[in-house]
């Protein structure tokens, strides 16, 4: 007995005060602590995905609710619009209005006749910049012969520019009197001042870059047992001596290319491209004409430069040149981007819009609920209420747990193999889109539904059948309807499912390219996700913005329908 | 054969002399766990009959019969005859909403619907097509109302949801939802269990008022309420009926061992 | 045509209801009582009488009129047109687009008789039709108004019609497992066993096989292409891009869900579950966009500027978000087998004296761990059927590698690809697709049914 004390106690104060021990306790709570704080860990990175994720898709995105365009004063010349001059709607319709547009963009442009440059120049507006003047004549065929002021749309790529994708603009005045030899074509300047000296400068500085990075290829390459590969390596080298003997020549004339810094000159109201540069010297091609061959001031002429190498962005120096005139002269206006709302798919990025998916989506929707609210609930209902508990029933029950697992690919294979190939129902519409999605919903309805009745107290159904309500009576008049909001809440978070769908609709042909708006159930229709999807695979930079863009609705519209089912089961939630 | 025996349910109907309701032989399992062994009894029209006996003893179960309110449980499986006027409650050619018309319920917890008080007990008339017209039908629902004790506690508030009355109102708007549909029987299955003392006392009286109209039976924990309503009272023990009789004889001089113990407190 | 016919069964129907309700309160005389049912479920039986036979009338008669007139259309063609069912399906749509005067081709003498026939047939099938259906629709109007009485239980027969709609509800959950089962397995046999089929493959070649290229088949003459269709990349594909996702969704999953049934408080979790609610609810085409264009060039940078040779559309891009996705799925689901595990288990381990992360790993994951085994198989099952994900990230080519960094493919992603475009229910290519997806079934209903059993059986344990 005393033993059993007395090492009792011993074992108490060896675990109580034993540094051991207390060693022992430290590390048991820094475990703790570890442990905790892995899972903050997983939820912040969990977090940290999902923020990427949104700020990566609306910084993509927002930029499609966008779009400028150019505000021109044009005159609608009726030999472009109306030749015959009968004002017939037919001919007004069919009349050349991208002509009117084109002729009224050059007109900004005096002095630029080259065939490359006119070409370039129009290339700045979309192929269906006429479109909405065309709107306008048509419905008011008076304007034919007036002058007016018209928005016309610009294309993705002067877009895009405008949008901050093309370059920084550095400029700063000329010391020196320049004095250019021409007002337009081949242009040389000389100036009484080492003006270019900067960029003499910057020139070798690239051309230094370059070198070092090719003796390092070449260094890489010779290592190599390969013959050709050596070869190539000490060709690299050869270049890299070509270049540095360049950087150590006095400063002379130093040739420009496309992977360096656009240099220009803006003078006498025109602008010429430096092709080569010397420290007093620009020789060079005009972009914008100059208005005379006089003598510049300093102060009067300036040093513009295009930071980003020609090479290493999508407009051209002359597009910008164009864009930034016109920028400089107010012409160019941004708006929101109706056309993304409102328009039908296009191959043109600026003219695409998702109004087309949007009411393929629609009425997708629209079959899948009208199908799988009815047979989803009656089915919950069968088997909450009237159900016999038997073998077959427990099957049921197993095959709706595992249909609503099975991938949704699948759903599209039996649409494919059933609806269109065996019941011959047409490729593309909404009607099959519809059934397919409202079989990949129902058992999602069928489960919801079955829990929103489950959780209705059983003595309501009681005090119905008390009164003589017959089982179906107290099931439709009292337990339904208790259990709704909780079938519309399942509902709708089902819709939201169905509405981000995609792979089963490629499945049944949804994915064709469609301009025209769907009419009705069997037209060929695509639906958001799928929109997006084939938007996501064209090679254009602008399709990359609309893609995000008609994300953010799709999102956007996920987030409402979402926002309702949580506003519903708050408002409506009941506690027995 | 679509034909069933439609009984016009009246107040105004003449006390039948013999038992209003005639059990035999009922026997009760669920799944393989037998419930009530070979019960018969008479229960007479007019009067409050009472069920007692420990928990788990039956009488519930039994009281469940009477509307077929067991038809709801899937495993259950009554056999033996009950017979309601004569006729035979388990007849396949009856139809139970029928049955559960003429025999009311009102159960253990208050289980109002959750929708307004007029509308409580409108239901019930509503599905059996008692009235005609709207007047009629709020003629049913006063009377009711009224007939429970209830119309001047909630006279001015009838729109009002039903979940928002106490628990004593609840349960009177419960039974005067079962007299709306005017049914013979009432079953009351422990009507009075989940009040407090001033509610039961009032539910009480309601039940003492109501037994000169109906055919009571009630089913109760407490020896001491089916002394106070009961007529007469019916001993169940381990799902049988051990003894039946006019209710002061049971309880002053009962004829069973089993019976004897529960009310002197042995167990129970 | 069948709008006709639906307008005549809507006038019916709603005029069944209101003559059947006005009969039953005729009868009834001045007293509803006296009926056994309400003058409305007299109405509602009579509607119903009406709409069941006309609605099986129209599902039933319509494809048999369709059948009938494209046999009696086919007639005029010859028999070598007759008994080649590609040539005769042409033919046919051929006739059709005559027949409602869209056809641009050149119009033979049989093309002319059979749409002309064709669409003699199909207006005189579909007036018989109709014509049935009226009759059809007043004689059972005719009768069940002529039937009610006092005593007729209108509402018994009522009900019974529900009861008979609810299980037929009921069924199609039903149907359509079959469906699946059905159309996939059907044209998976075809594949390995139609002898008509050019260029099918052996199980064994299917199964073993290490190359897989379904547009050599396009190429039956060029020599033997049988080994186009071997399965091994498609499923080494799919199990590299499932591990990455696992191995991200796993711990990450599974540790948020730790975290917030043992740790957090309410208040953080009401922050924290919508999160994951947000994410489950991200459509998988837009974390496709989010992997082809963010993900991926990140990684491929990253990769680059520590000298690896990283694809563009690398296995590990299309998993990392597809780990992203199941996070939701895996917690939420060890979440809830999480929470079910008593507390009295808790108490007992706090009570020696046991930290909380000692009884989280000691007590509470061992006694969830079947449950929290098949949260990762229901996550694997989706992670091996997602399709818009891989199809939008992961390559086409199908290389046999387990490297992460480099492109493959996944099953979903080729039946994607097969199928999209047009199809030719004839080719090996085109059926190849069938056979992976039902491969795609089978694994996927073998793992949900397991792990489904397992949550069920751990359910019963604690409930």
């Amino acid at each position: 007995m005393t033993d059993i004390l007395a090492s009792g106690s011993h074992l108490d104060a060896a675990r109580l005060s034993g540094d051991a021990t207390r060693a022992k306790i430290r590390a048991r709570y820094r475990s703790e602590v570890r442990f905790k704080a892995y899972g903050v860990v997983a939820i912040l990175v969990t977090g940290l995905f999902l923020s990427v994720l949104m700020i990566s898709i609306f910084a993509n995105g927002l930029p499609a609710f966008w779009q400028h365009s150019l505000n021109l004063e044009l005159s609608v010349a009726a030999e472009d619009v109306d030749p015959t001059g009968k004002r017939d709607p037919a001919e007004l319709r069919s009349g050349d209005y991208f002509a009117v547009a084109r002729k009224a963009l050059e007109a900004q442009f005096p002095g630029v006749e080259g065939r490359t440059e006119l070409k370039k120049l129009s290339q700045l507006l979309s192929t269906g910049a006429g479109d909405e003047l065309r709107r306008r004549v048509v419905s008011d065929p008076s304007l034919v012969g007036q002058t007016l002021q018209a928005t016309l749309l610009l294309d993705d790529n002067a877009d895009l520019y405008l949008k901050g994708a093309g370059t920084r603009i550095a400029s700063r005045a000329g010391h020196g009197i320049v004095t250019p030899s021409a007002a337009s074509g081949e242009v040389r300047i000389l100036s009484t001042s080492n003006d270019f000296a900067r960029e003499i400068t910057a020139v070798k500085a690239t051309l230094t870059d370059r070198a070092t990075t090719l003796r390092v290829e070449a260094g890489r390459l010779e290592r190599a047992n390969v013959p050709e590969t050596k070869q190539k390596g000490q060709q690299a080298r050869e270049e890299a001596a070509a270049l540095q003997a360049r950087i150590d020549g006095i400063a002379g004339i130093e040739q420009l290319d496309d992977r360096m810094p656009s240099l220009l000159i803006a003078i006498n109201g025109g602008l010429v491209k430096a092709e080569s540069v010397g420290p007093a010297e620009i020789i060079g091609t005009t972009l914008l004409p100059l208005t005379s061959t006089g003598d510049a001031k300093s102060g009067d002429w300036r040093i513009v430069s295009y930071i980003t190498p020609e090479s290493n962005r999508k407009a051209t120096d002359i597009e910008v040149a164009f864009l930034e005139r016109l920028k400089a002269n107010g012409k160019i206006e941004g708006g929101f981007n109706w056309l993304f709302l409102t328009g039908g798919d296009s191959r043109e990025p600026e003219l695409a819009g998702i109004r087309g998916a949007l009411i393929g989506s629609l009425l997708t929707l629209l079959v899948t609920l009208i199908l799988c609210l009815p047979i989803g609930v009656m089915a919950a209902v069968y088997l909450e209420e009237f159900a016999p508990r038997n073998k077959l029933t427990d099957i049921i029950e197993v095959n709706i747990n595992n249909l609503a697992a099975v991938p949704s690919i699948v759903f599209g294979l039996l649409g494919l193999a059933v609806f269109l190939n065996s019941l011959n129902l047409p490729r593309s519409a909404p009607l099959v889109g519809g059934l397919v999605l409202a079989l990949l919903v129902l058992p999602t309805i069928i489960i919801a539904a079955r829990a929103a009745m489950k959780a209705v107290p059983p003595s309501i159904k009681e005090a119905a059948l008390g009164v003589g309500a017959s089982h179906q009576q107290a099931v439709f008049h009292h337990v339904l309807p208790l259990a709704m909001p909780g079938i519309m809440t399942g509902t709708i978070i089902g819709m939201a499912h169905a509405l981000g769908e995609t792979a089963p609709l490629l499945m049944i042909g949804m994915v064709a390219f469609i301009v025209d708006v769907p009419q009705g159930l069997t037209d060929s229709a695509t639906v958001l996700p799928v929109q997006i999807y084939l938007w996501s695979d064209l090679p254009e930079p602008a399709f990359q913005a609309k893609t995000a863009g008609a994300i953010v609705v799709l999102l956007l519209f996920l987030f409402l329908m979402n926002g309702l089912a949580i506003w519903l089961r708050k408002r409506f939630e009941r506690r027995w | 054969m679509d034909t069933a025996a439609a009984t016009v349910p009246s107040n105004r109907r003449p006390a039948s002399n013999s038992a209003k309701v005639i059990a035999r032989k009922v026997n009760v399992h669920y799944g393989d766990k037998q419930a009530i062994k070979n019960v018969s009894v008479d229960i007479p029209d007019r009067g409050v009959m009472a069920f007692i006996g420990p928990s788990g003893c039956g009488k519930s179960t039994f009281l469940r019969c009477i509307n077929r309110m067991n038809d709801t449980i899937a495993s259950a499986r009554v056999t033996g005859r009950i017979e309601i006027d004569g006729q035979d409650i388990y007849d396949p050619e009856l139809d139970v909403v029928q049955l559960r018309a003429r025999v009311g319920m009102v159960f253990q917890k208050p289980n109002p619907f959750p929708k307004s008080i007029y509308e409580n007990v409108a239901y019930g008339p509503r599905i059996h097509g008692l009235s005609g017209s709207k007047a009629e039908l709020d003629r049913i629902v006063m009377d009711s109302l009224s007939k429970a004790g209830l119309l001047n506690e909630v006279n001015d508030r009838l729109n009002d949801t039903a979940t928002g009355l106490s628990g004593g109102q609840q349960q009177r708007l419960c039974i005067a939802r079962a007299i709306a549909v005017s049914p013979d029987v009432i079953l009351m299955d422990e009507p009075c269990s989940a009040l407090d003392p001033i509610a039961t006392a009032r539910i009480e009286e309601l039940i003492d008022e109501l037994r000169s109209n109906f055919c009571i039976i009630i089913v109760t924990h407490s020896f001491a309420q089916a002394a106070r309503v009961s007529q007469r009272t019916a001993f169940f023990h381990l799902g049988e009926l051990v003894e039946e009789g006019p209710t002061p004889q049971i309880f002053s001089t009962p004829r069973d061992k089993r019976t004897q113990d529960y009310i002197t407190g042995r167990f129970g | 045509m069948s709008s006709i016919y639906l307008s005549i069964l809507a006038v019916l129907v709603l005029s069944g209801y209101f003559l059947g309700r006005a009969r039953a309160t005729a009868v009834a005389g001045g007293n509803l009582s006296k009926l056994h049912s309400l003058p409305a479920y007299h109405g509602l039986f009579t509607s119903s009488a009406i709409l069941g036979p006309m609605l099986l009338l129209l599902v039933i008669g319509s494809p048999t009129v369709a059948h009938l007139t494209q046999s009696i259309a086919l007639s005029s063609f010859p028999a070598a047109v007759r008994s080649d069912p590609l040539q005769s399906s042409a033919a046919l749509r051929d006739a059709a687009s005559l027949a409602a005067g869209q056809f641009a081709g050149q119009v033979t003498p049989a093309l002319r008789n059979a749409a002309d026939s064709l669409a003699e047939t199909r207006q005189w099938g579909n007036w018989l039709l109709v014509g049935l259906g009226a009759t059809i629709g007043l004689l059972m109007l005719g009768l069940t108004v002529g039937r009610i009485s006092q005593s007729f239980r209108a509402r018994n027969a009522f009900e019974k019609f529900v009861l008979v709609l609810l299980i037929l509800s009921a069924a199609v959950a039903v149907l359509t497992t079959i469906g699946i089962v059905f159309s996939v397995l059907y044209e998976t046999l075809r594949f390995f066993y139609d002898p008509a089929l050019k260029g099918r493959p052996t199980v064994t070649e299917f199964l073993f096989g290490t190359e897989w290229n379904p547009q050599a088949a396009l190429r039956v003459d060029q020599g033997d292409i049988r080994s186009a269709f071997g399965f091994v990349p498609l499923l080494v594909g799919t199990l590299l891009i499932t591990t990455i996702a696992i191995g991200v969704a796993g711990p990450l999953g599974l540790y948020s869900a730790i975290y917030l049934s043992e740790y957090a408080t309410p208040r953080v979790r009401s922050y924290v579950k919508p999160l994951l609610e947000i994410l489950a609810g991200i459509p998988t085409v837009v974390l496709g966009f989010f992997a082809a264009l963010t993900v991926a060039p990140l990684i491929r940078g990253w990769g680059q500027s520590l000298g690896l040779d990283v694809a563009s559309e690398s296995a590990l891009a299309a998993g990392l978000v597809m780990g992203m996705m199941i996070i939701p799925f895996v917690s939420s689901l060890s979440d809830d087998v999480i929470n079910a595990v008593p507390q009295s288990l808790r108490d007992g381990s706090y009570a020696l004296g046991a930290t909380k992360s000692e009884t989280v790993r000691r007590v509470v994951l061992p006694a969830a761990l079947p449950g929290i085994v098949s949260a990762f198989m229901l996550a694997i099952s989706r992670a091996i059927g997602e399709t818009m994900i891989v199809v939008m990230a992961a390559g086409l080519a199908a290389n046999l590698t387990f490297n992460p960094l480099h492109a493959v493919t996944t099953i979903t992603v080729q039946i994607k690809t097969i199928l999209v475009g047009d199809q030719e229910f004839d080719s090996a290519k085109t059926l190849a697709a069938f056979a992976l997806g039902f491969v795609l079934f089978f694994v996927t209903l073998v793992l949900n049914i397991i792990a489904l059993q397992i949550v069920r059986r751990y359910r019963e344990q604690y409930d």
